[in-house]
């Protein structure tokens, strides 16, 4: 992980190009399932792409109001995946339908890879997953297949910008948290 | 049922030993390094047979296998193929990923360890000096007769004073808190979770995610199998103590510049319980030292910083999944002590220790790349572990601090690797069948 202290960077808006294999070879980094891919402005960050299996859209569908609902139930149980955002989209090419995984989160992927499969196995997020062509049948068990899965599958993106780079989602609640309790000081000066 | 009788010992058992003796070795004809494992494993006990006679057992002896020395034996290509890639490769070979860079890259490794011509450790944990020489003598006796089996290098463990308790180099108390196997036996001290699945540390059982998946072949092979990282880490006394002094001007002040870096006083007594003042009756007592936690009863790190030692090897309550993380230590300090108030003589000193679990990826890796060497756990920036982090004098220690936090920068390396090797611990029945490989029938994947 690019895990320099980029505390002061924040106020500068910060754009990096990145090569076409993902991340910088003269600066690899490896983890425990492979190359690391780089921190960027934009935190880091994986966009997968599948094809979903025949007939199975309205089910991946259906898995939107189940996420939903699992936050609503315990708004923190996303929380290991240290995400900012999530985006799911599907979409058509010649007819087949896509699945489009795209979560920006402040760890690279490959430190918390078991954690993250546990977690998908308790919220049903790789439930999703089945519906997709070329999913490892063993992935309960498997994490490197699901790795595998992961970065076959993986589009990684050649630009990214961040107008507050590199700062995550704890900083930015820390800081909202200061504000708050600030303007809460300042209420009770009046 | 944990099987007992095929279960090497040090997976189950702590052997009272004060002394003892890692010898590492090659195989270099297969035939030979057979008939090592068959003569050897007539000394090797069984969890079963150690607890039995524990009180009066003078030495404790333990085998295990590099990825390399499984081949050397005769394992077949397939059942080779089995294996989880982390092991196939060593840890040498993972060194990036484990921190091993700079002054503890491979490269200034000692005693063989670094190359593919490690196949083998053997452990003798012995009560004492006489029993360790005895050991030794027996053991180069039976190397002796073997032409083919070579020892590469060996490494004499020695207790530091004062012998009542077991302390590193430093001065730490060791061995607080260990996860307790379902099954075993053992109950848990207060605070230290309910008994975890076997399959956690023993290869054959369900582990905390179900049942076992994916186990190496042939099944007589791995059952009642683990996997071991070995670490011989040097401990820097003199830079140590220099530091303390540095940073603190009182023996009290230097004290707690020892318990920030830890998470617990070098007495044991965990911060969280005494914060402000070191509490020895509370650290040598196993039924209170480890009954805290960190996010209810810590959570910015003013008792235990975030980035210290014990909050980065077990985070306890502040880590999703801590049950698939966990990991069992053995091992001993090796070298000379250095006596208070005597600067550094050059003599390498450190602690030679083993991470047992069944999964070298998911649980000691993990812990070495993820809580030791990631600068940003806990959104710290700039640290890593400060004992056993990978330190190049270029990082900072924060220690929370009210109303402002202590930042200490260009904090020093106190440890450096000096060796490592991924083995495999086989049960007993597994012996057997590596020491009779070749016997007219092959070992087989399945």
């Amino acid at each position: 992980m690019a895990d320099t202290a980029r505390k002061d960077n924040w106020m500068k808006p910060a754009a990096m190009a990145i090569p076409k294999e993902g991340y910088f070879k003269d600066k690899e980094e490896r983890g425990r399932y492979g190359p690391i891919f780089p921190r960027t402005p934009a935190c880091h960050g994986f966009t997968i792409i599948a094809k979903v299996k025949p007939g199975r859209e309205q089910a991946v569908r259906d898995y939107g109001k189940s996420i939903e609902a699992a936050v609503a139930g315990d708004p923190h149980c996303l929380e290991v995946l240290k995400l900012h955002y999530l985006r799911w989209v599907l979409f058509d090419i010649n007819g087949d339908t896509y699945f489009m995984y795209q979560g920006i989160f402040d760890t690279d992927f490959d430190k918390y890879t078991e954690d993250a499969v546990a977690l998908f196995s308790k919220t049903g997020i790789t439930t999703v997953f089945v519906n997709l062509e070329g999913f490892p049948e063993d992935w309960r068990t498997n994490v490197p297949a699901f790795i595998k899965f992961v970065r076959e599958h993986q589009r990684q993106s050649f630009l990214e910008y961040g107008e507050y780079p590199y700062v995550s989602a704890d900083e930015i609640k820390k800081a909202l948290r200061v504000k708050a309790a600030l303007s809460d000081m300042l209420d009770q000066m009046q | 049922m944990l099987e007992f009788d095929d279960i090497q010992h040090i997976l189950l058992t702590r052997a009272p030993a004060l002394t003892g003796r890692y010898e590492f070795l090659s195989f270099r004809e297969p035939v030979a390094g057979r008939e090592w494992v068959a003569a050897i494993r007539e000394k090797v006990q069984s969890a079963h047979a150690a607890r039995a006679s524990v009180e009066t057992d003078k030495r404790w002896v333990s085998v295990a296998f590099t990825w390399n020395g499984l081949r050397a034996l005769g394992v077949d290509e397939a059942a080779l193929a089995t294996f989880p890639e982390e092991f196939k490769q060593g840890m040498a070979t993972r060194a990036d990923i484990l921190g091993d860079t700079g002054a503890n890259h491979p490269d200034k490794w000692v005693g063989g360890l670094a190359g593919p011509d490690l196949h083998a450790i053997v452990i003798l944990f012995s009560r004492d000096a006489a029993e360790r020489e005895r050991s030794r003598s027996e053991h180069d006796k039976l190397i002796g007769r073997l032409k083919g089996v070579e020892v590469l290098s060996s490494l004499d463990l020695e207790a530091t004073p004062p012998f009542d308790y077991a302390h590193d180099h430093f001065g730490y108390r060791d061995r607080l808190s260990q996860p307790v196997i379902e099954g075993s036996g053992d109950v848990p001290t207060r605070g230290s979770g309910a008994p975890l699945k076997a399959g956690e540390f023993i290869l054959g059982y369900p582990d905390e995610d179900g049942p076992p998946a994916n186990l190496p072949q042939p099944e007589i092979l791995s059952r009642n199998g683990s996997y071991m990282a070995y670490r011989r880490l040097q401990e820097h006394v003199g830079a140590f103590r220099d530091f303390l002094r540095q940073h603190g001007k009182t023996p009290e002040e230097q004290e707690l510049i020892a318990a920030k870096l830890m998470g617990r006083w070098r007495s044991g007594a965990p911060l969280v319980l005494a914060p402000n003042k070191d509490d020895p009756a509370l650290g040598a007592d196993m039924q209170r030292n480890n009954d805290f936690n960190y996010k209810e009863m810590d959570p910015h790190g003013y008792a235990v910083p975030l980035g210290s030692h014990c909050r980065r090897m077990n985070p306890r309550d502040t880590a999703a999944n801590m049950n698939r993380r966990r990991m069992i230590r053995r091992g001993a300090t090796y070298g000379p002590p250095l006596p208070d108030g005597i600067p550094d003589d050059g003599a390498e000193r450190g602690i030679a220790a083993f991470v047992i679990c069944a999964s070298l990826i998911r649980q000691f890796e993990f812990a070495q790349n993820v809580w030791a060497n990631d600068k940003n756990f806990h959104e710290l920036g700039n640290e890593r572990d400060p004992i056993i982090g990978s330190q190049d004098g270029t990082l900072e220690y924060t220690i929370p601090r009210r109303p402002i936090r202590r930042k200490i920068t260009g904090l020093p390396a106190f440890t450096t690797v000096r060796g490592g090797a991924y083995f495999f611990l086989p049960g007993l029945r597994a012996l057997g069948y590596l020491a009779t490989l070749g016997d007219g029938r092959q070992s087989r994947a399945s």
